[in-house]
């Protein structure tokens, strides 16, 4: 980090300057709360990169529009909120058929439907598992801070040119509405990763290329299956997860994103009273890092998955550990605000259980 | 006596049997597509993006750097596209369904927007490539596997007629309807092509050329049949000219 000056701003505002700083010049984007200070900030600061602002017609058309950039090998995003990104699962899941590299942000909010406005953790599913048709994956990043905001955007727009493929910011309405010291930083010079050999920008000199998710001959899909799949396999090296006060804990708590910074808090005051419990707070939900639970595990250690949602993280967590350990739930509802003290309850109980 | 070559297809048609049916028009507008681009010499600096239908595959007759967007995403795909390289040229190629349809809401805003792109909207009021059901473009009367009493006004409305539509949006610089039944029609669309690609090429804005084509495979008639019924049936419903033209005044 060079010594640049701490700024107080929103975590929606350290996404959008976070993807400025990993050099983003095309944003394309819808309004629906609570993302829209990311389309405000932008709609002004993407000039200021030379770069592209457009307000889309619909969620539809913005993840179109962001697969068009991408496959011209510009470094695009779209953000959005749950039931927007649930419209653009259809150009997610053409992106990752083709391989073309972008960045979606959701900032989730609760459902079904239209839910509300407030923090959820509803979408994990949803982003974990692909989101749209057909057998693919996507990097999946949940921060659980403004800094974290900043830092992923500038990870998730590697992450995205590395693999040919889209990458998700699972972010969540209290990570983009509260506000918080951020240290803005450049990045070394972005990393394209061979764009320019597969990118289209006019066949001059050259053969044609075509991107495409189409294949129809014989045996042609299976082997693109096989592709995407062994993709994925290599992505699994890129799975990361803060791991705090596990050595010696009975029970290991599990929880992603502003959750998982809540449950620190919680964890904090328990270790204060003596009792052993840590905290794996998963910052890449896909890839799962699965071998970090895996290993503690393996040393015994009990699990308790706590979620904002009915119960989605911790299926990861139990095939984690599969055939040596359970992990319990706790599940806050969406719709409801949580405090650190709402979690000592059921984290008590099941150390003690 | 020697051979003399008087007539041949330009360098950027892939030289392939297409898999179009006998008396299909997208091989017509694939060529006049494929001449402009040449006379103009846009060839290296082309970028298409194809769409879902029949046409899907104008990627393997056309030597042109391609993407595939979703169906009826076409204009979104190239607005990203176009915003993404400025300085290349950005075509959609899309069907009646394609783009009357699921696709309304890109080309409309596409198009209000001014996106300096250009898009070739074959229509042949039918849904080709699923096998033949009613788009937003069949005619009243027409039957289709899902209207097989014929389109009816009361149950299904009537067909839409895009040019008109697209004509009366702010951003479009200009907007032709012409149709492929005819030698003198298909001369007429050419020259309504190359206008519309000289709109993005000048930077004047979104150029849209709808092509009235036939379909005699979906329609259950021989080639010349399915000819006539775009002139008698087609053109009386869908009128053929010029529905906006920015750089001339008073032709709106």
């Amino acid at each position: 980090m060079s010594d640049t000056k701490r700024i107080f701003i929103k975590g929606n505002e350290a996404i959008s300057r976070g993807a400025l700083a990993a050099g983003c010049t095309c944003y394309f984007g819808y309004p629906i709360t609570p993302q829209n200070d990311i389309p405000e900030f932008l709609s002004t600061e993407m000039a200021t990169v030379d770069g592209e602002f457009v307000q889309a017609e619909s969620e539809v058309a913005a993840a179109n529009m962001l697969l068009g950039a991408a496959a011209g090998g510009a470094r695009a995003m779209t953000t959005s909120s749950s039931p927007g990104v649930s419209l653009m699962q259809e150009a997610i899941s053409y992106m990752a058929g083709s391989e073309l590299p972008g960045v979606i942000v959701n900032v989730n909010r609760g459902g079904p439907g239209l839910g509300d406005i407030g923090s959820s953790q509803g979408d994990y599913f949803q982003s974990t598992r692909g989101g749209g048709h057909g057998d693919y994956r996507t990097l999946v990043l949940a921060p659980g801070t403004c800094q974290e905001g900043y830092d992923m955007m500038i990870e998730a727009f590697d992450l995205a040119f590395k693999y040919r493929n889209p990458v998700l910011v699972l972010a969540d309405a209290i990570v983009g509405q509260m506000k918080e010291p951020v240290t803005p930083w450049e990045p070394k010079a972005a990393d394209n990763h061979g764009a320019e050999d597969w990118r289209i920008d006019g066949a001059k000199g050259r053969e044609k290329r075509l991107l495409k998710s189409l294949f129809l001959e014989d045996g042609a899909l299976a082997g693109q299956n096989r592709n995407l799949q062994s993709k994925y396999e290599a992505m699994q090296a890129e799975a990361r997860a803060d791991v705090f006060e596990c050595d010696d804990a009975d029970l290991v708590v599990v929880a992603f994103g502003s959750i998982g910074r809540i449950v620190k808090s919680t964890v904090r005051r328990l270790r204060s009273e003596g009792k052993k419990v840590g905290l794996v707070r998963p910052l890449t939900l896909y890839p799962f890092p699965s071998e970090v639970l895996r290993d503690l595990a393996k040393k015994g250690k009990r699990f308790l998955t706590i979620e904002q949602n009915c119960g989605q993280m911790v299926d990861d967590v139990r095939l984690s550990v599969r055939g040596i350990a359970d992990s319990e739930f706790h599940g806050h509802m969406p719709g409801d605000l949580p405090g650190s003290d709402d979690f000592l309850a059921p984290i008590i109980k099941h150390l003690e259980d | 006596m020697s051979e003399k070559l008087v007539f041949d297809a330009p360098e950027i048609m892939i030289d392939r049997p297409t898999h179009y049916c006998p008396g299909c028009h997208h091989g017509v507008a694939h060529r006049l597509v494929g001449e402009v681009l040449t006379e103009m010499g846009l060839v290296d600096d082309t970028l298409c993006v194809g769409s879902i239908g029949c046409s899907v595959f104008i990627y393997n007759y056309l030597d042109v750097d391609a993407v595939e967007a979703p169906h009826g995403r076409a204009p979104a795909v190239a607005t990203g596209l176009k915003r993404a390289h400025k300085d290349k040229f950005v075509f959609t190629y899309q069907g009646d369904g394609d783009l009357a349809s699921i696709g309304l809401a890109e080309i409309v805003h596409a198009a209000n927007r001014g996106e300096k792109i250009s898009v070739v909207f074959v229509n042949n009021t039918v849904y080709g490539m699923t096998g033949g059901q009613m788009a937003p473009t069949t005619l009243e009367g027409q039957k289709t596997t899902t209207s097989p009493n014929g389109r009816s006004a009361d149950e299904h409305g009537l067909a839409i007629r895009m040019s008109e539509i697209i004509g009366g949006l702010g951003g479009t610089a200009y907007c032709e309807r012409v149709s492929l039944d005819s030698v003198k029609n298909i001369r007429r669309a050419k020259k309504a092509l190359r206008k519309a690609f000289e709109m993005q090429v000048n930077g004047t804005g979104f150029g849209f050329v709808e092509m009235l084509s036939a379909c005699p495979t979906n329609w259950k008639m021989d080639q010349i049949a399915a000819n006539t019924r775009i002139t008698e049936e087609m053109i009386p419903y869908f009128p053929l000219g010029v529905f906006k033209d920015v750089t001339k005044d008073g032709e709106e």
